[in-house]
């Protein structure tokens, strides 16, 4: 049953080569994006800090930064 | 209309939706892989090699639907000078690059058993590499102009002349002699060549794909209003 799988009549290198880029693929973009997504997010958070309190409190009136600054790990 | 293609209100929403798109998308695939793998039969000519199409179909659909919705978008954001439309087109490219790569790819594998060949300067194949090309002048672009205006131009001038090749793909196998074989699945007429064994893992994988799809736009488009809103804080 597993070899059979694992072969598949001669055509197992080639299903499984497919299959294992395709993944493969999909984890580098994943952890790219993600990678870019972090550098991003650590930058605004490094900026926020550098604020004074009454420019920090200006910038938090706005929805979307708050937001950003409380997803610190949403994917 | 457009007031909620506003990028503040769009976040609320793309910033908590990630994390479910990949617990759905993990879900999905699981199942794709196991009735393509395991479950599905093998073809009477084809025998397993016929397993390849799972990925390089629903591949190929997603790269094709992308750059489609790309250029239309792109044209919608220049007619109503909408910056936000450009961002959300600026961000389903890197998923349509890696899946059109991903279709030549397994194509090639796939054509080595098939065709005894691994390329061949075919319309079908030689038009998918184009298309390869047309994505990777699109991010280039954006890469070079940043978000200014000339990248708004430059990169519709881009998407309207690769949108050229989309037809020319689609119907590559009915105009020209080719390699590749015709379309099994046709959503205009309702003849498909294809048994539903096999129909249905390729549908569940092409519902894994396109979620993929959508989790790599929504993370890229936090990555771009989170990058907007950095120089914001410059500003300040």
């Amino acid at each position: 049953m597993i070899s059979e799988l694992l072969f598949m009549k001669g055509y197992g290198l080639f299903v499984w080569s497919a299959f294992a880029f395709t993944l493969f693929s999909f984890a580098s973009l994943y952890v790219f994006i993600k990678t870019q997504y972090n550098k991003e997010k650590n930058k605004f958070i490094a900026k926020f800090g550098t604020l004074n309190s009454e420019r920090a409190a200006f910038a938090r009136s706005q929805r979307i930064n708050e937001e950003i600054l409380s997803n610190s790990s949403n994917i | 209309m457009f007031k909620y293609f506003e990028p503040n209100k769009i976040f609320l929403i793309t910033s908590k939706a990630p994390k479910y798109v990949l617990l759905l998308f993990i879900i999905i695939l699981s199942i794709g892989l196991t009735e393509a793998l395991i479950l599905s039969p093998e073809d009477y000519k084809q025998s397993h090699s016929v397993r390849i199409m799972y990925v390089h179909v629903p591949s190929a659909w997603i790269a094709l639907g992308t750059f489609s919705a790309i250029t239309f978008l792109s044209i919608i954001g220049y007619i109503f000078k909408l910056r936000n439309i450009f961002l959300i087109s600026k961000s389903l490219a890197p998923s349509g690059l890696v899946f059109s790569i991903i279709a030549l790819v397994t194509g090639s594998i796939w054509g080595k058993p098939t065709w005894g060949t691994w390329w061949a300067w075919d319309a079908r194949i030689t038009s998918m590499l184009i298309l390869v090309l047309f994505y990777i002048m699109y991010l280039v672009a954006w890469r070079i102009y940043e978000n200014s205006d000339k990248a708004f131009k430059i990169t519709l001038f881009i998407t309207i002349l690769g949108i050229i090749n989309v037809p020319i793909i689609k119907y590559s196998v009915d105009w020209w002699n080719t390699l590749h074989q015709p379309a099994s699945i046709s959503i205009l007429s309702k003849s498909s060549s294809i048994h539903v064994s096999m129909l249905f893992p390729l549908l569940i994988m092409t519902a894994a794909f396109a979620l993929f799809s959508l989790l790599i736009f929504l993370m890229k488009y936090n990555t771009e209003l989170i990058k907007i809103k950095n120089k914001g804080l410059d500003r300040l």
